[in-house]
């Protein structure tokens, strides 16, 4: 019998008080496609360091093809044939694709031979694997599903057996994924073991012939894909059956809330980020915007949010017409009924060393009931808090502990319990569940519901199409900047989105493309 | 999936310590070296600092410098600033005082003496404001604007005080005395009001101004909207941008609150003391409140703590350089240098290992 591909046994892993891998056992294989899932914190990036030799496990052992092995850096890793393609791409993007995967085997001083040996080799295995990539392209020019053509292709010139893929789907179009996933299939076939690690229960469905789901550090299970569904994995997941559909009723929209026209934003450099987008929310409706991240949604939401100022254009909220970035800064927006949540709550919608009370009136630190005049009563800010902790379900329900010791579900839902009980008319959601737990993800998707059953306007922007698709009661698609389309959610599919998406208008395919 | 906290006693009380401990160990290493006890200095140099009142004083008297550039560095850190030029802001608070109390002798002392010290905090207020405004809105970086303004300060005030501002018939570069009016009475004059005998020191009524404006710091920072806004730019501009907080205009505020705290620096020496200007009468006090600053964490409590550590480093060297003679002066600076270096700059050096010890024997598992 052939042993099998890797073989983690007992792995166990603790850092500080907190365990992140408790006696994990893990068998993957050879020639197959094995999806890693779990929740945020559930432990399988940890797992994942381990085999790749960035951590050392504090019990346990590892055998690659039979073979015990002590993987203790991630050269020991490449020596053993694992390779790695991180979530973020590890590519020089001034350097040529040639340039690239050469990094770490340059062949002596000069540079030539090694270049020569790493191009042939190149053009082998993208022959082999029908990987089109031009070795003399510059890394910057290429497209996001091609820089991940590159990285893997750099695990498979340093001699990778086994790879190892983070969250690969995160920036691609459903187009990209679909020959993403059927790379892997193909290099399957071809005695290559594949890992794949996700949050995405429809992938894995896609693509793997074994799952193996992770709780809290522990393996809670090894199932084969095709004698699964995505609800037992959620439920292997999270520990108990969860809802994965968002049930709601019709819409009933009212008056146009908020009025975009021909909005243009520039970034420094001058490059057009947003292209003559219009488009329209009303009362007691979601809109939501599909497309792949970077395509301008970042941009629209800040400059209707007033954080970005416009280059042109105009934006009206229930017919007053609003200086965005200018005398309408997010201060005075708020004060008018706009509200919004960030995409990036880290980077904006929280400060991760403030008490979470601190973090829960960012924006409303102005406003008379947390204290009097050019003071702060403390004690009114806790309970506003706990208050809010309270009606969200956030855990631990403690004011005072620090935002950044928070899960993300919690976190996020401090920042949606902050934008949404102040009775916004107009509500910006970004990416209202990255980072987000099954079970919290359930519980946000129904406030925002209940938001828009309450009569108020919710402009949507998420890169998940699936949450697009079931919370909007309008999709609109961007795509470089512009609106490339839009459709009904139940009355389009992924496909047709996909080429929306890509910038494939209906209208005038040609030019697009 | 983050581990607890470790508690504000540990983080706060027992790192500063081990690294106060671990700075004198270093120093005591030095001072064996060159033949002396290190045991012995260190007596000399606590008993010096705090065994009399005359010791105390002349430690209190410095701790209050501290204590101001200390704040001052403190607030421009809490809005993410690096205010290094503490010692030009300070510097110019003396000038400022003394234009005040030079310009307005004929006022009676209840009007004269707030207004010196206005006078003092306004002007080094007013020093920091261009480098502010460089970086809030040109983004020309604080540090190297504030050095540079510090070299600035100290040629204007050698400027001034050989020339126009010079007492006539003077060889030395000062001013004329001030009025009574406007000088700060000595803790030793103070006490004798009340009928108690203190031995006469530099020690004088802008320590407590100090305590209050350590105070005043707290509550500006935790307790005001303002203190919220400030924190939130030093933690994350973006964050504050998306909640209509200009980080701009906070900078510039911060930085002048910063500012006017070194420039209070100048009542302990020129309303306190001096009773005119002098040149280079800050005596490094504005770089120290770096390292006080740092040693303090930024709170005010850690600050005036910290300044007292830095007090009786001064007044215990100098009577360490008094006793033995093969400690020099210069040996004193090697000390506090190391207490800067281990306080200071390696302040986290042994925070890691100190919390993960504690996670091990004290901290309660918490599910990943």
């Amino acid at each position: 019998m052939i042993p099998p591909a890797i073989q983690m046994t007992g792995i166990d892993k603790r850092f500080g008080a907190v365990h992140a891998n408790r006696a994990v056992d893990l068998t993957v294989t050879k020639g197959t496609v094995h999806g890693l899932i779990g929740e945020n914190g559930a432990g399988k990036s940890t797992l994942m360091s381990i085999l790749y030799g960035f951590y050392a496990a504090d019990a346990g052992s590892i055998a690659i093809n039979g073979k015990p092995s002590l993987i203790r850096t991630s050269a020991d890793a490449i020596h053993s044939g694992i390779g790695m393609v991180h979530q973020h791409f590890m590519l020089v993007e001034t350097f040529t694709v040639v340039e690239n995967v050469m990094l770490g085997a340059e062949g002596g001083m000069f540079t030539a031979r090694g270049a020569a040996a790493v191009r042939s080799k190149l053009l082998e295995l993208s022959q082999a694997y029908g990987m089109d990539v031009d070795p003399d392209a510059v890394v910057s020019d290429l497209a996001v599903g091609e820089l991940q053509r590159v990285e893997i292709l750099k695990a498979l010139v340093k001699g990778a057996d086994i790879l190892i893929l983070d969250e690969p789907t995160a920036v691609l179009t459903p187009t990209e994924v679909d020959n993403l996933f059927v790379l892997l299939r193909r290099l399957a076939s071809e005695g290559k073991t594949v890992i794949i690690v996700t949050h995405k229960l429809k992938e894995i469905m896609a693509v793997t012939d074994r799952v193996s789901v992770m709780r809290r550090g522990e393996m809670v299970g090894t199932v084969e894909t095709a004698g699964t569904s995505p609800a037992d994995l959620a439920e292997l997941m999270v520990g108990r059956r969860v809802v994965l559909t968002v049930e709601k009723g019709p819409a009933r929209p009212g008056e146009v809330v908020l009025a975009v026209e021909d909005l243009c934003v520039r970034d420094a450099r001058g490059t057009l980020r947003l292209d003559h987008v219009s488009l329209s929310v009303k009362a007691g409706e979601i809109v939501g915007i599909a497309g792949v991240s970077g395509n301008g949604q970042s941009e629209l939401l800040e400059a209707i949010a007033g954080i970005r100022k416009p280059s042109s254009g105009r934006v009206s909220l229930k017919g007053e017409a609003l200086d965005c970035g200018g005398t309408d800064d997010p201060r005075t927006l708020r004060a008018k009924g706009l509200r919004h949540v960030p995409e990036d709550r880290h980077r904006m919608g929280l400060v991760k060393p403030f008490a979470a009370a601190e973090s829960a009136m960012l924006g409303c630190s102005d406003e008379e009931r947390f204290g009097k005049g050019l003071f702060l009563d403390r004690d009114l800010v806790m309970a506003d808090c706990a208050a809010k902790m309270a009606a969200f379900d956030v855990r631990p329900a403690d004011p005072g502990l620090r935002t950044a010791l928070f899960s993300g579900g919690n976190q996020q839902k401090i920042v949606l319990a902050r934008e949404i009980e102040r009775d916004p008319q107009l509500l910006l959601i970004g990416q209202p569940t990255r980072g987000v737990d099954i079970g919290a993800i359930e519980f946000i998707h129904k406030r925002i519901i209940a938001l828009r059953d309450a009569g108020k306007a919710i402009l949507l922007v998420s890169t998940e199409l699936d949450e697009v698709l079931a919370l909007s009661d309008r999709v609109l698609v961007m795509c470089g900047g512009k609106i490339t389309g839009e459709r009904l959610p139940d009355q389009t599919n992924e496909q047709d989105m996909g080429l929306l998406m890509a910038g494939v208008t209906s209208e005038q395919p040609k030019e697009a493309a | 999936m983050s581990a607890r906290p470790a508690p504000l006693w540990l983080t706060a009380g027992v790192v500063p310590l081990v690294n106060v401990a671990v700075a004198f160990l270093a120093a005591g290493l030095v001072i064996a070296l060159i033949g002396e006890n290190p045991l012995e200095a260190l007596q000399i140099m606590l008993r010096g600092a705090l065994g009399s009142q005359y010791g105390l004083g002349y430690t209190l008297y410095y701790t209050t410098s501290f204590i101001f550039t200390g704040l001052a560095v403190a607030v421009a850190f809490h809005a993410g600033h690096f205010n290094i030029g503490g010692e030009g802001q300070a510097l110019m608070g003396g000038l400022g005082a003394a234009l005040v109390a030079l310009s307005l002798p004929f006022l009676p002392w209840p009007i004269l003496l707030p207004l010196c010290v206005l006078g003092a905090a306004l002007a080094g207020a007013a020093w920091v404001l261009i480098p502010a405004y460089l970086q809030a809105y040109r983004g020309s970086h604080i540090v190297i604007t504030t050095i540079m303004f510090n070299f600035l300060a100290a040629t204007l005030l050698v400027y001034l005080l050989v020339g126009p501002m010079k007492m006539a018939g003077s060889m030395a570069p000062e001013t004329a005395k001030f009025v009574p009016g406007a000088t700060l009475p000595l803790m030793n004059q103070m006490a004798a009001w009340f009928g108690l005998t203190l031995t006469r020191t530099p020690l004088n009524l802008s320590f407590v101004f100090a305590i209050l404006a350590a105070i005043t710091v707290w509550v500006l920072i935790w307790r005001t909207r303002l203190g919220y806004a400030i924190r939130t730019v030093g933690a994350n501009p973006d964050a504050a941008v998306y909640a209509g907080i200009s980080p701009a205009r906070i900078t510039v505020i911060a930085l002048l609150i910063s500012g006017g705290l070194a420039g209070l620096m100048a009542t302990n020496e020129i309303l306190g003391v001096q009773g005119r200007l002098i040149n280079e009468f800050t005596a490094g006090a504005g770089f120290v409140g770096i390292a006080v600053a740092l040693m303090g964490r930024g709170h005010p409590f850690g600050i005036v703590l910290a300044a007292l550590l830095f007090g009786v480093l001064y007044q215990g060297g100098a009577e360490l350089a008094f006793d033995k003679p093969k400690i020099t002066r210069e040996m004193i600076i090697v000390i506090q240098g190391f207490v800067i270096l281990f306080a200071g700059a390696l302040e986290m050096m042994f925070a890691d290992r100190i919390a993960a010890l504690y996670q091990r024997f004290a901290g309660q598992p918490v599910s990943a």
